[in-house]
């Protein structure tokens, strides 16, 4: 093992094994906080942090809500200052593509042909959005919604009274369509689905969320079926299956990613949805970790189901998962799943995972838009969406990560506090 | 820009420059305070950057929110001087600012 060099603000002797230099591939929130917690936790040797995106590490939920509204700047939306990384020895590779891993040497070749050697891969990879499968999804103002850049070329045209046609109805769509309607332009949302967030929620969350749109001047188009992207250079409009045609200024499309896993394929790593860990997040290389958007691990409060999830907490978890590790401090402790949607005035916060579910129970009503829907598989609480209702949402999280239930009758007892619930329960 | 000193568990002191406007979640994050976590990126959706204001600073802070008293419900070792650090924005009037930090996030 090689001595701390100077200039690390946590320099803690730590055991590290045989590993001196890790390479994480991916500079998303993943990667960037791998990189920030393998520092903070004293891991002394070389990292390497390779992005294909042209800046430092930074949030991308976001990009639907706040940024593309104009109310939150770019260096407020990257984790740290883009100073941090070479203060703390982390060498940053921004716009690098690593294009191969030669397992048996362990070094990562990057476009260009340069070869880095690697004690200990992190593959943070992500996901990319789905293209439409459209004629004229190339044309000028129809963009897909992961990067910052993504937005930065939207922003000009998203401006009030222009039109905007959303394909695609989940979170990302919903969130764009709110901001949109925030900033007066007229808003279109299509869905080839009968009802919006089909994926991600309940038919009576998603009917709340749909009124809710609906009373905000977003006009939906379910079941619909776009066939065509209609312009010259410019999209002026999106032709339907049906044979009708919506005009459109903008077409933003959020029709789900598909996870990164090229690299991983192509050096022969187990692959199913995802780069495939175990609950420690290794790859079928026991030198090679995959975290965040692009893996698929086993889920500790849902009997070891294996998932593939798409958030800031798989992100955050999975590196912090790996830290430790490697550090070899505790092992971190995981927490049930968690989400977020603001739109609008609604903080939706999503608690464990709800497929499966065989019962849903109310606490409060939607009428009031401050509710909670409590889902449950048998007696076993495993999921909540909690509109504007944090306690419910935070109570919720910690009986599904202690694996403790509350009867139907009394989680939506209004008459007693939700810590009082929490508390009674086993 | 005003300064706000960050104590952690263990006594250790971190004086940060914030700018006004961000957060004083935001400058510990960005300067890689360790205790506070701070997830979600200041969304108020993950009550990990639980702090205990300083009690001469208080009238300064201003108190919760209702959100943010709802989360803090949930919070360990809560008292009367808690705050989530992501709902206190950072002004000249908060220059000097002393926080502490909780011994765990979770």
């Amino acid at each position: 093992m090689r001595p701390a060099r100077r200039g690390f603000k946590h320099q803690t002797a730590v055991s590290t094994g045989e590993i001196n230099r890790i390479i994480i591939v991916g500079a998303g929130q993943a990667g960037g906080e791998t990189a920030q917690r393998l520092r903070q936790a004293g891991f002394a040797g070389d990292i390497t942090l390779i992005g294909e995106e042209p800046c430092a590490p930074y949030q991308r939920p976001p990009l639907s809500k706040a940024y593309l509204a104009g109310k939150l700047e770019m260096d407020r939306l990257l984790l740290r200052p883009p100073s941090v990384y070479a203060e703390e020895h982390i060498s940053f590779l921004p716009s690098m593509k690593a294009v191969w891993i030669d397992r048996a040497t362990k070094k990562v070749r990057v476009e260009g042909g340069r070869e880095l050697p690697y004690d200990a891969l992190v593959l943070a990879t992500g996901a990319r959005p789905r293209k439409l499968p459209l004629v004229g999804a190339d044309l000028d103002g129809v963009r897909l919604f992961r990067t910052a850049a993504d937005v930065d070329a939207i922003r000009p045209r998203f401006v009030s009274g222009a039109k905007l046609v959303v394909i695609g109805a989940g979170y990302i769509g919903l969130e764009v369509a709110a901001v949109a309607r925030q900033s007066g332009l007229e808003t279109t949302v299509i869905e080839t689905a009968v009802r919006p967030l089909a994926r991600v929620t309940s038919p009576e969350v998603a009917g709340f969320f749909l009124d809710e749109h609906t009373r905000q001047g977003v006009r939906f188009v379910l079941g619909g079926q776009p066939a065509i992207i209609k312009g010259q250079d410019r999209v002026t409009g999106v032709g339907l299956a049906d044979g009708g045609e919506l005009p459109a200024d903008i077409v933003i499309a959020g029709i789900g990613v598909t996870p990164e896993t090229t690299l991983a394929q192509h050096s022969g790593l187990a692959i199913d949805n995802g780069i495939v860990t175990d609950a420690e997040c290794r790859t079928s290389d026991p030198h090679i970790f995959a975290i965040g958007d692009c893996a698929s691990r086993p889920m500790a409060h849902f009997d070891g189901r294996v998932c593939r999830l798409e958030s800031v907490h798989n992100a955050v978890e999975g590196a912090k998962i790996v830290a430790a590790l490697i550090t070899g401090q505790k092992p971190h402790a995981v927490e049930a799943p968690w989400f977020w949607s603001d739109q609008y005035d609604l903080k939706l916060q999503i608690a464990g995972l709800f497929q499966g579910y065989d019962h849903v129970v109310f606490r409060g009503v939607m009428a009031d838009r401050s509710f909670a829907a409590f889902y449950y598989k048998g007696d076993k609480l495993i999921a909540v969406d909690a509109v504007n209702r944090p306690g419910e949402y935070l109570g919720a999280k910690m009986l599904i990560q202690t694996g403790r239930s509350l009867p139907h009758d009394v989680i939506t007892d209004e008459t007693r506090p939700m810590k009082e619930l929490v508390a009674s329960a086993r | 820009m005003p300064k706000i000193t960050y104590i952690e568990h263990t006594g250790k002191e971190h004086v940060i420059e914030a700018p006004n406007g961000q957060t004083v979640m935001e400058a510990a994050v960005k300067h890689a305070v360790p205790g506070i976590d701070a997830d979600c990126g200041g969304a108020c959706a993950c009550a990990t950057c639980h702090v205990y204001v300083d009690p001469e600073w208080l009238a300064k802070t201003g108190e919760a929110g209702s959100m943010e008293q709802s989360m803090l419900d949930f919070a360990n070792d809560v008292e009367d001087n808690s705050r989530l650090s992501c709902q206190i924005k950072v002004s000249e009037a908060l220059d000097g600012l002393i926080v502490r930090l909780p011994k765990s996030q979770h």
